[in-house]
């Protein structure tokens, strides 16, 4: 009976495989799920003297969009995200992640300005303590404060029904 | 204009003294323990991808804010998690990882030692005569050159 | 026109395959002759097809033939003709009619070289090689056509990537993938034992050069990787531990226990069914290295482009022929039992004990590559298991059967006791000993550098390996066995395999010397170079004389004319590039390395600070280039040892073994 030891670890191996196939090996979930959101801090975008304050926003689920004016698809995403965003009355924040604040006020003005607010991360840094990798990403913060989802990749009507949304109602 | 020329070069000068071997050799090897999240099969210290830049900035900046390796590393990994580092954790979930390898050996060389045993177990041959034994010598020596 | 005739071919292969897979098999069960006859020309005939096929591919590629799509995705009008035929490997279609067509050239190997083994046995053989053959080819054919049109053809290619547009493109596929499809020769020999119930002895001695063959040019194919990365990456690595490259090792370890596990069925006729099982293995991590490559659930640099279906297909082909294979064993195995006796302590059970290691190994990298993606199917989570693991893990597992190697050598068949091998390595010992504190009294280090443990640990290895090898050796030929004769007489009669294995020993501790010191010892910095300053790493100088650009036939490059010293007296200059492809756009820095026997000079431009400044990637690697001796040497070995005429000459030899074998083993005649 041992002798088909092997088989039976191989077949074992076979299924790990073939579920392995349904996976996508390059993406990377968050870290930061059901952690505290890291503090931004960072000054506006329209309104330099002012900061973008996360403590301030305790109190409602809010959404933060890492975007940045020379990355295509955050362009592309804007006007879904202002349609989107309004009609669910879902507040949305920017994180404007180095880049230039000249190009990156010009790009709202053509497109339309989707967010609240945007906080402007020159060097990246408040990105990393988010754990961005890449833009655009979006954030799900509930009203304690905590990371509930990250979406890598640019907002869709149907992310925002089938991922966002569910995730946004969860925990209001 | 020469002044200042000469005090940018010594300001340039000063800036790469400031990091001593010792530190750039720790963010070197920090560097090469630490993986690309963009370019997902190169190290930190080989990627060319802005974000593994600014990670080996950030290294930096925390060595010569006077961190230990080890809070380097736990640093990024609290940002992006174990996935950033090329050592797997010690979890639960990655102890089959660790010590698989060893138990597989041990299991091994086990099962060896009791196969052996057990075909040991053999009759003890009857005393060789003189002729016999020289005989059998020579063959085995000739079977060893095998 | 052509590739239309190169499906075709492929088309004519498959037939043919699949009666080569059928009609032997089913004259040996039944006792057709004339059905197992037909393996032989089967296999000649397959092998023709298979290659006319490649040989359309080829001269589509070399005419640049931008109609069949494969050709127009993997080359270009510019690129140099050589390049234009390794494209024909350069991807995943064309690789895979590479893997097929060694596939029939390995098949018709066996059928030309088998004719002192027994027909029922030589058709089973093939025809167990036909199926995977027939595998292969509906695969090409249905999943991944190489002869492919595009319609309307582009008008220029996308060039071969700019990586690959290199000598080692050439040399390392096609013999790395002749030692994955080579075990497909021993694991077709396993299986047809399995499948005649006649899983003796004289099925090791047959198997034992296919194996040897497959397993050295293996060797030489991971060399030859390995060699590549290190000149062409750019960073001074030459092993990442990347899944794509424990694909290829652990076929390898394997591999290595298998030579070793039939040195012990051939000789006492015991431990069949493990010998068996290890052929098995090494030819299923071959597929599996196969699926990993091509099927995207690891991310490798090395990974070829993404399918689904293709995955799944060689997911499911995988299951078949392990599975079944498995299975075979599962039912035949527990019949196969006894063989020769041997003590607990003896060269069998050596050769066992670096079985058990070797394996364990294997099974250590082989949890590496796949742990994060078990993890990821399990749970989601996602971690990185990198070299820092592997060398943790796998070190001392091979550490242990490196030592053993030299007491294996000195150990005697049947029985050897703790006082004679005492007697024997205590020589082996001393010299190890003094000529490790010698070496590391002596070497040349960059003079800054002290020995850590580690280092030393590997320098005494390294010179047990060699030691041990040298002792015995002289043993051996020194030794007054057979009284009277003289050395050249003891020399002349040892057999080639036993010479074979002299050098593979003796590679492996010039290997363990070549990664201890080029490791240990090496000395590395990264800084910015401005024109005409000097740096000094490890012992040399390092001077940017001149910048300028030069061309190749289808890139411009940004050059650096850097002159080497070494206390005062100039060495070398050495001209590293940043070369962009104009096909493709691609960066990509060539690094100038100067190989020497005792240390490798490494430089590599990095990024340009300004007109007149880059930074550059300076490395001193001590011994570097005895890593790539010692593999060869290794390879060597196998190659030698596998010319041995005792497994040319087993027609004469045949019906004392099998009478040898029927007495150890209990050879069932399954009809």
């Amino acid at each position: 009976m041992r002798f088909l030891l092997p088989l039976l670890a191989f077949l074992a191996l076979a299924v790990v495989l073939g579920l392995g196939m349904g996976r996508d090996p390059r993406a990377l979930p968050s870290a930061l799920v059901n952690q505290p959101a890291p503090a931004i801090g960072l000054p506006l975008l329209h309104a330099p003297q002012q900061r973008l304050d996360t403590a301030q926003l305790r109190g409602q689920v809010w959404l933060l969009n890492v975007w940045a004016s020379w990355c295509e698809p955050c362009r592309a995403e804007l006007p879904a995200l202002k349609v989107l965003a309004t009609r669910d009355a879902v507040p949305l924040y920017g994180l404007n992640y180095k880049d230039r604040d000249a190009a990156a006020r010009k790009l709202l003005a053509q497109v339309g300005n989707p967010y609240v607010a945007s906080a402007v991360d020159t060097d990246g840094r408040v990105g990393m303590d988010f754990g961005v990798h890449g833009v655009p990403e979006t954030f799900v913060i509930d009203a304690a404060g905590h990371v509930r989802l990250r979406h890598t990749g640019p907002v869709t009507a149907e992310v925002w029904r089938d991922k966002l949304m569910p995730a946004i109602r969860n925990v209001r | 204009m020469k002044a200042l020329l000469f005090a940018f070069m010594l300001c340039a000068t000063l800036a790469r003294a400031d990091v001593p071997a010792e530190l750039e050799a720790r963010e070197a090897g920090l560097a090469a323990q630490l993986r690309c999240v963009v370019c997902q099969n190169q190290t930190v210290s080989e990627s060319n991808a802005p974000l593994a830049a600014d990670m080996r900035r950030e290294i930096r900046a925390q060595l010569q804010a006077g961190r230990s390796d080890a809070d380097v590393v736990a640093f990024f990994e609290q940002r992006y998690g174990a996935f950033v580092h090329y050592t797997p954790p010690l979890r639960p979930s990655t102890w089959l990882l660790w010590a698989g390898p060893f138990v597989g050996a041990a299991a091994g060389l086990a099962a060896l030692i009791a196969v052996l045993r057990r075909r040991g177990r053999q009759p003890v041959a009857a005393p060789l005569s003189a002729v016999d034994k020289a005989r059998a010598e020579r063959l085995l020596n000739e079977e060893a050159l095998r | 026109m052509i590739p239309e005739v190169g499906v075709f071919a492929l088309v004519l292969a498959l037939l043919v395959a699949a009666v080569q897979a059928v009609l032997p098999l089913a004259g040996a069960h039944w006792g057709v002759a004339g059905w197992m006859r037909v393996a032989r020309p089967a296999a000649a005939l397959q092998c023709l097809f298979a290659w006319l096929a490649f040989a359309c591919l080829v001269q589509a590629f070399l005419t640049g033939d931008f109609s069949v799509r494969y050709v127009a995705a993997n080359s270009h009008s510019e690129l140099p003709a050589v390049y234009r035929f390794a494209a024909v490997w350069g991807s995943h279609e064309g690789s895979m009619l590479l893997w097929q067509c060694l596939l029939s050239g390995w098949t018709l190997a066996v059928a030309l070289c088998s004719r002192q083994l027994p027909p029922a046995y030589v058709a089973r053989v093939l025809a167990v090689m036909g199926m995977i053959s027939v595998g292969l080819l509906a695969f090409l054919l249905f999943l991944s056509n190489p002869f492919e049109r595009l319609l309307p053809a582009a008008a220029e290619g996308r060039d071969l990537n700019p990586l690959l547009q290199d000598p080692g493109m050439v040399l390392h596929p096609p013999l790395l993938y002749m030692g994955y499809v080579g075990f497909s020769v021993a694991f077709a020999f396993g299986i047809a034992a399995l499948l005649s119930g006649e899983l003796n002895a004289a099925w090791a001695r047959w198997s034992r050069p296919w194996t040897l063959a497959a397993w050295s040019f293996l060797t030489l194919g991971i060399l030859l990787g390995s060699a590549w990365a290190y000149y062409v990456l750019g960073w001074g690595g030459w092993w990442f531990w990347d899944p794509v490259e424990n694909a290829s090792f652990m076929p390898w370890l394997v591999g290595t226990a298998l030579v070793h596990s039939l040195i012990v069925t051939d000789q006492r006729g015991a431990f069949r069914g493990w010998t068996v099982l290890l052929a098995i293995t090494a030819f299923s991590l071959s597929l599996l290295g196969t699926f990993l490559v091509r099927s995207g659930v690891l991310t490798s640099v090395h990974a070829f482009a993404v399918d689904p279906g293709r995955g799944l297909y060689i997911l499911c082909f995988m299951v078949a022929v392990v599975g079944g294979s498995l299975l075979l064993f599962g039912l035949r195995a527990p019949t196969v039992r006894g063989g020769g006796w041997f003590a607990a302590l003896s060269r069998e059970s050596l050769l066992l004990a670096n079985n058990v290691l070797f394996s364990a190994a294997a099974l250590a990298v082989l949890i590496g590559t796949l742990y994060p993606l078990l993890l990821d199917v399990l749970g989601g989570d996602k971690i990185s298991v990198g070299p820092p693991y592997f060398q943790a893990v796998f070190v001392p597992l091979v550490v242990p059967a490196l030592m053993l190697m030299g007491v294996g050598t000195m150990a005697r068949f049947k029985r050897s006791t703790l006082p004679e091998l005492g007697r024997r390595l205590r020589w082996a010992l001393a010299a190890s000993g003094v000529s490790a504190l010698l070496l590391a009294a002596l070497l040349p280090r960059g003079g800054s550098t002290a020995w850590t443990p580690l280092s030393a640990f590997g320098l005494l290895l390294a010179a047990w390996c060699v030691c041990s090898t040298l002792a015995h050796a002289w043993q051996r030929l020194a030794g007054a066995d057979d009284g009277g004769t003289g050395w050249r007489q003891h020399m002349a009669r040892q057999p080639r395999g036993w010479w074979g294995m002299l050098l593979a020993h003796l590679g492996i501790g010039v290997f363990v010397f070549g990664v201890t010191l080029a490791n240990g010892f090496e000395s590395r910095r990264e800084l910015s170079l401005a024109l005409n300053q000097a740096v000094s790493v490890g012992g040399f100088t390092f001077e940017l004389q001149r910048l300028d650009r030069s061309a190749g036939p289808n890139y411009d490059a940004q050059r650096g004319h850097v002159a080497i010293s070494q206390e005062g007296r100039p060495l070398t200059v050495l001209r590293p590039e940043k070369r962009q492809y104009r096909a493709q756009g691609m960066p990509l820095s060539q690094a100038a390395i100067d190989t020497g026997l005792t240390r490798d000079l490494f430089i590599a431009l990095g990024e340009p600070v300004d007109a007149r400044t880059w930074t550059v990637r300076i490395q001193v690697k001590p011994f570097m280039a005895w890593i790539w001796i010692g593999c060869a040497l290794m390879a060597a070995g196998g190659l030698l040892a596998l010319t041995d005429r005792r497994y040319r000459a087993t027609a004469r030899r045949r019906q004392p073994a099998e009478r040898g074998a029927a007495v150890l083993g209990h050879p069932q005649e399954v009809a």
